[in-house]
């Protein structure tokens, strides 16, 4: 990067300097400015049509689109001017004429750029007098549903399919104002990354039919997170109503996902909400499971603990610091631990380099990997007689209680009771990805931080709260209060995140050292708060 | 001359001297009157030395926008490693203009020549001609012509026998105006959505394919033999007024005038008796009201400032107009101005390609109020309405298009006022015309 030359400017009276080659609107989001736009989207091509982001080069004789204009040495730009705001007004209206007033019953509301650009500097009222153009709704197919009045020809769906997906589906059919977005014969939205056109639609043009009329914008919480179904790790937002995932959206990170995430992600949400949840700490008194106190059903586990070897079947969705404690555990009783983790077919987003959905679909196998469990099909092979099981998060589908019984005890620590340990003799109820906090580890070996999103079911704990309690019951003496301490044991005691903090790897995550194929997997440390914006 | 009429004293036929000439169409009848003998001669000297005497000449763009042909062809940087392109803009699709037409009908070698010596000249070996969609004609002549030419060797892998390849490709558009926008053109010529793109980049750094391209007129490539074989000196000779417009021009001149056709007169030539004298001036007992001079998206002259022009490239501007592309509409007192500009912005509506705000929704808006206004059915704040929009769509889009709506609409405002306030005020308008249809 060093032979990269950089260019000095001024943008609304404040020095930028850039490297050549950069846009007038991307200088301006350096120094805060905001240029408004539409059609533009760092992920995509420039098309320099919605002309929303016209400014004042001094010098320059017309308004230049500061989206297709690159910085020049010392130019001078304006951005909020009488002629720019001028112009800007005139977009707006230009693009109301034909625009329904819908807002009422659009998905978008609340979170349009066409409402939020005419709020901040639109004209209070229209001068059109004329009816406006009407277009039935179109089932593009996929989880995708065009409402063609709302659309303003921003093309940015049309360009993602093309120059992103590479799936060339979507088109600008017929011309002038009756132009509108038109599908290909024979083609639909069913590509497994389809689903971006909706987040990347300005306004309510696009809309995910899993998520109509589901809820209004700002009736939803957002949670910065990281998508659980597969090795990729893209960030995410979880999207909350009164306690429920209701959408998740993908969450800006130039090293893992862009500003993108698959359909299989995004609509693989309804288990995270699961009612039918284990809720109380159960221990097995007189042949039956029977709820009881916290301590209690704590301290049975540890002495079922004290002198026998655990062996251990985790489950690839728990966190580091739950994995690293489960580790933790069976070194100290001298046992071994297993998980297995589903696959599907691989597919890549061919225009982002290194973003796919893999091929294993769950997001912490890498973590498993490096706090010792062991990948195998058949979790229960190494299992000894005699041994503790501990089957931490693990539904064990296809295995019969025949297949447990080896074990001398059976100790649960998941989100339901598994039908093949209904004679487990401790059960206790854990909180699942999205009810607590922690960090995964991607298959490039990048740890990130999930945040919580909604409340846990009755009394059900973080896993890592419950393993550290356990830990405390057997005689160990770190004790933990928060992720973040359970974290700093780890990079103590594990070389590979010697080098990281829970604080240091803000909301866009770190390396780990050594990380093997972490080609671009860097970048500076971020504040808690910088992972939060969209990709506007 | 003034195809389809003979030549009037006062012309200067250069371009247009044979046209109606059957025989000029062949290979051999255009070598009788002395064609391919630039193209002879420019195969012989060396590329930079053509593109000094056509800037030597003044020759400027015949399409509208009347920049300097040899400076243009001067941004073809030889030797740079990569195919140059050749584009020659056939796609004459501007209301009112036909003059590229009649060059094709009539003289399809003249522009065949044209485009092997300006290809030379860039260093391009592939020339295209991208042929407007609706002309089935100039298509048939042009391509038969292109066929003799290949076959008599004159252009190909060997061009004239000097071992130079110069190939020449017709592609017929498939009718949308908008295709005549140079960057539209050339999308369009790469099997694309004809929308224009953003410059820069110019087509002479990334044209067609994404390598260096020049675009040219018809007739701006048709006058290039001319100035070979005469000199630039005689070119920059024929000039009436202001010396930075050279040569002649071909005008089409329709609407209501007594001798609509194609003209060609030297640069510089009085408007007022262009029209009066050499056209034959309005229709029995009736006024001429109005003219637009340069195909439809130029401001509209009143008859005052039409009589007071000088027809170059800065006389037209001097009296609040364009040369344009040569298509001059001319209307008499007739005609409805409201109508008139009516149909105009339909046009543009119509043929916008959507891509930008302003055109796509200000050219169908601008239709909808001015037909509203036609039909009586106007507010005088819609005239205020039609010039606050105007405003908007005036430099503020990738191409030019919508300045071009707005133009005619605006200019036709302000000089007309009062035809646009009588339909309002719900008066019947003089116009026999606005009763029919």
């Amino acid at each position: 990067m060093a032979d990269v030359k950089m260019i000095n400017l001024t943008i609304e009276g404040r020095p930028v300097s850039v490297p050549e080659g950069t846009s007038i609107l991307e200088a301006a989001k350096r120094v805060g400015i905001l240029i408004p736009h539409y059609c533009y989207h760092p992920g995509l091509p420039i098309a320099g049509v919605c002309r929303m982001c016209l400014v004042e080069v001094e010098k320059a004789p017309k308004l230049a689109p500061s989206c297709a204009t690159t910085v020049a040495e010392g130019q001078i730009v304006h951005v909020h001017t009488d002629r720019t705001l001028e112009a800007r007004k005139g977009v707006l209206e230009f693009l109301l004429i034909n625009h329904p007033l819908d807002c009422p019953i659009c998905d978008q509301s609340g979170e349009c750029e066409l409402q939020d650009y005419t709020f901040q500097e639109g004209r209070a009222d229209s001068r059109y007098r004329d009816p406006k153009r009407f277009n039935p709704v179109e089932d593009f197919g996929g989880d995708v549903l065009y409402v063609p009045n709302r659309c303003i020809l921003c093309t940015r769906c049309v360009r993602f399919m093309d120059d992103v997906a590479h799936d060339t589906v979507l088109n600008v059919s017929e011309r002038g104002d009756r132009a509108l977005i038109g599908k290909f014969e024979g083609k639909d939205m069913t590509n497994a990354w389809a689903g971006n056109v909706v987040d990347l639609c300005p306004v309510g043009a696009l809309l995910s039919k899993d998520f109509l009329n589901k809820s209004r914008a700002w009736e939803l919480d957002r949670t910065a997170s990281i998508c659980p179904s597969c090795t990729q790790g893209c960030n995410v937002m979880l999207e909350t109503r009164e306690g429920t995932i209701t959408r998740i959206k993908p969450r800006t990170n130039e090293e893992v996902n862009k500003y993108f995430i698959c359909d299989y992600g995004r609509l693989n949400y309804r288990w995270i909400n699961r009612t039918d949840r284990a809720e109380q700490p159960q221990v097995r008194t007189d042949g039956a499971l029977r709820s009881i106190d916290w301590d209690v059903a704590i301290h049975a586990a540890a002495s079922l603990l004290k002198d026998s070897r655990a062996y251990v079947v985790a489950s690839p969705y728990l966190s580091n610091e739950t994995l690293f404690l489960l580790s933790k555990l069976m070194k100290r009783n001298g046992g071994a631990g297993a998980f297995r983790a589903a696959t599907g077919e691989e597919v890549p987003l061919p225009g982002v380099e290194d973003l796919a959905l893999r091929r294993d679909r769950a997001a912490n196998v890498r973590g498993a990997e490096l706090f010792g469990f062991t990948r195998t099909d058949r979790p229960l092979e190494r299992l000894n007689d005699g041994d503790v099981l501990i089957v931490a998060d693990d539904d064990l589908d296809g295995f019969s209680a025949d297949d447990v019984s080896r074990a001398s005890q059976v100790i649960i620590l998941g989100t339901t009771l598994p039908a093949p340990a209904k004679d487990a003799a401790v059960l206790l109820p854990i909180t699942n990805f999205a009810e607590e906090e922690g960090t995964f580890t991607n298959l490039r070996g990048r740890v990130q931080r999930f945040m919580q999103a909604k409340p846990a079911p009755g009394l059900a704990r973080p896993s890592w709260l419950v393993l550290g309690d356990l830990l405390g019951a057997l005689g160990e003496q770190d004790t933990f209060y928060l992720p973040g301490d359970v974290f700093a044991d780890i990079a103590k005691s594990h070389s590979a995140f010697s080098a990281l903090s829970y604080e240091k790897l803000g909301m866009r995550g770190l390396p780990v050292l050594n990380g093997d194929g972490g080609v671009k997997q860097s970048g500076a440390p971020e504040g808690l708060g910088a992972g939060a914006g969209g990709a506007r | 001359m003034g195809y389809p009429h003979p030549s009037h004293a006062r012309e200067t036929p250069v371009l247009s001297r044979h046209f109606g000439e059957e025989e000029a169409r062949t290979l051999d009848g255009w070598k009788k009157r002395g064609g391919y003998q630039a193209l002879e001669k420019a195969l012989t000297m060396a590329p930079g030395d053509i593109v000094n005497i056509v800037k030597e000449s003044g020759l400027r763009g015949r399409g509208g926008a009347g920049f300097p042909t040899g400076m243009k062809w001067s941004f073809m940087k030889p030797g740079d490693g990569k195919p140059h392109y050749l584009c020659c803009n056939a796609d004459e699709s501007e209301p009112g203009t036909f003059k590229d037409r009649e060059v094709m009908r009539w003289t399809p070698h003249a522009l065949i020549e044209g485009c092997a010596i300006g290809s030379y000249a860039i260093g391009a070996e592939t020339c295209y001609i991208y042929i407007r969609g609706e002309f089935t004609e100039p298509l048939v002549v042009m391509e038969r012509a292109v066929r003799e030419a290949y076959d008599a060797g004159v252009i190909g892998p060997n061009a004239m026998g000097t071992g130079k390849r110069i190939d020449v490709h017709i592609h017929k558009g498939a009718g949308a105006y908008i295709c005549g926008e140079e960057t539209a053109l050339m999308e369009s010529l790469e099997g694309r959505r004809g929308n224009p793109r953003i410059k820069p980049p110019f087509p002479a750094v990334s044209g067609v394919f994404g390598q260096p391209t020049t675009i040219n007129n018809v007739e701006t490539l048709a006058a290039v033999p001319e100035i070979l074989m005469k000199g630039a000196d005689w070119y920059k000779g024929m000039c009436l007024s202001n010396p930075k417009s050279t040569g002649t021009k071909l005008y089409s001149v329709c609407g209501n005038i007594r001798r609509p056709g194609t003209y060609e007169v030297v640069m510089g030539f009085p408007f007022g008796e262009f029209l009066h004298d050499v056209c034959g001036g309005a229709i029995e007992r009736r006024k001429l009201k109005a003219v637009i001079p340069g195909g439809a998206s130029v401001p509209i002259q009143t008859m005052a400032e039409a009589e007071a022009t000088l027809m170059d490239y800065e006389g037209f501007v001097a009296q609040g107009s364009m040369l344009g592309s040569g298509g001059v509409i001319v209307i008499d007192e007739k005609q409805s101005m409201v109508r008139v500009i009516a149909r105009l912005a339909r046009f543009f509506a119509h043929e916008s390609c959507g891509q930008c705000t302003q055109c796509r929704e200000g050219t169908a808006w601008t239709t909808k109020i001015v037909e509203r206004i036609r039909d009586g059915q106007g507010t005088m704040e819609d005239l205020d309405t039609l010039l606050s929009i105007g405003e908007n769509m005036t430099g503020t889009t990738i191409c030019v298009l919508s300045d071009s709506c707005a133009v005619p609409v605006m200019s036709g405002i302000k000089k007309f006022r009062g035809e646009f306030e009588a339909l309002i005020h719900g008066k019947r308008v003089h116009s026999v015309m606005t009763q029919v249809a």
